[in-house]
């Protein structure tokens, strides 16, 4: 379903990667593994379309994605290092918000239900502003739980979070696989993700 | 499609009306600076007429441009702005959102201001009108312009005086023609002209500059 071909990137004057290719069929999980500074996150962005490949060309379902745009969108969730959450709405406000502009609907039951999921039940009507690092990821990480789009795409995933809050998305994960969804993330602490044939990718190897 | 932009701007009000300092501090730059005039220039009646719709709109136009640095800023900052780009609703509709919204907590309240602030200048009850009326005709196309400018000048260093020196010339057609309404009137002309130009300046601005900002702000986030 996901293909890239020959990508090349560059950032500046330097070659960060190139002949980067992979193929990724439903349920399956690519991990992307590589140093600091290897250009993870700039083949996450390229994957997303939110840059363009020096060279190669991304396919979605056999159509390269600059021409679906608008159709390859509404299959795509992004999540970011940046938590893209507003530190002046509550965190219900915000994943109504977030749903919202994703052009989705999500029913006040259903995100109060993903708060609960993330533990942050009794704080939904609290400016985020005063929730720690973790909780802030979590509020971001809540988006992931009404979340039916086939492709997810999630960059260092696990950071901020407590054990059990890793085993949790891990298993979110997994189900989002059985589903026969398809995930790309980048991560640099061990994970088992519970389900789904998982490939690895290494950049700048 | 209307859905996406009544949306975006419920959204960016909200957001504005829980951070009530930025939308106070427009507000008290205008009228400082209107209020500074009167007191630096004396109180001849003849001369602040005279002064009093372009400094006034002067006035308007700085506050305006003051408010335009955070209107990308935040969302860029905290990664919505990414969030915004991958929707599959169009950036153009969002950005057209967030410059309507942008005018509904600076234009719209500098052009209710204006008037009090007019009263300094001892302009008569019609310039009056025709100020009020002219600043809020003419300061949509100050926000949808300066969209494009802060997309433009999103995330670099420095941002705030080449934002400044983008947007302040395409500011000039909007200052003429609205502070001329002003003058029009209290010469006797009648503002028809002048307003006729501004509301067609306002209508191009509001229709085209999101796209173009949107196209900006693609550009800045890759």
């Amino acid at each position: 379903m996901l293909e890239a071909e020959n990508l090349e990137c560059i950032r500046g004057e330097r070659r960060l990667f190139h002949g980067v290719g992979f193929r990724l069929e439903a349920g399956e999980l690519l991990f992307l593994q590589g140093r600091n500074g290897a250009g993870k996150t700039s083949l996450l962005r390229m994957l997303c379309g939110l840059s363009l490949p020096e060279s190669g060309e991304i396919r979605w379902k056999g159509e390269p994605i600059r021409k679906l745009s608008d159709d390859f969108r509404s299959d795509l969730c992004y999540l970011g290092h940046l938590n893209a959450i507003k530190e002046e709405l509550t965190p219900l406000e915000n994943l109504l918000s977030s749903a919202r502009l994703a052009g989705e609907t999500l029913s006040d039951d259903d995100a109060l239900d993903a708060l609960e999921q993330v533990g942050l039940l009794g704080r939904e009507d609290l400016a985020c502003r005063y929730l720690s690092q973790g909780q802030k990821r979590r509020v971001a990480l809540a988006r992931l739980v009404p979340e039916r789009r086939p492709l997810w795409i999630l960059d260092e995933p696990f950071v901020a979070l407590d054990v059990n809050a890793v085993a949790w998305l891990a298993g979110l994960i997994g189900a989002h696989l059985q589903r026969g969804g398809l995930a790309v993330m980048t991560t640099h602490q061990p994970v088992d993700i519970p389900a789904g044939q998982i490939r690895e990718l290494r950049l700048g190897a | 499609m209307l859905q996406i932009v009544s949306y975006t701007i419920a959204r960016d009000l909200r957001l504005a009306l829980r951070r009530p300092a930025d939308l106070v501090s427009v507000l008290f730059f205008f009228i400082i600076v209107a209020s500074l005039f009167p007191l630096g220039v004396g109180p001849e009646a003849d001369l602040l007429r005279q002064l009093a719709p372009g400094v006034l709109w002067v006035g308007a136009l700085l506050a305006t441009m003051l408010s335009l640095p955070r209107l990308f800023a935040d969302d860029h900052r905290d990664g919505t702005l990414e969030q915004l780009a991958l929707s599959p609703n169009p950036l153009g509709l969002m950005v057209l959102g967030k410059v309507i919204a942008h005018w509904l907590v600076s234009g719209l309240p500098l052009a209710l201001l204006a008037p009090v602030l007019g009263l300094q200048f001892d302009l008569p009850a019609d310039a009056l009108w025709v100020l009020t009326f002219s600043i809020l005709l003419g300061t949509p196309a100050l926000s949808g312009i300066g969209a494009i400018g802060a997309g433009l000048t999103l995330g670099l260093r420095g941002g705030g005086v080449l934002l400044s020196l983008l947007v302040l010339p395409l500011y000039i057609p909007v200052l003429i023609f609205g502070a001329g309404a002003v003058d029009a009137t209290v010469s006797g002309l009648g503002p028809g002209a002048h307003l006729s130009l501004l509301a067609a300046l306002t209508i191009g601005g509001v229709a085209f500059a999101p796209w173009a900002a949107a196209a900006a702000l693609k550009i800045a986030l890759e």
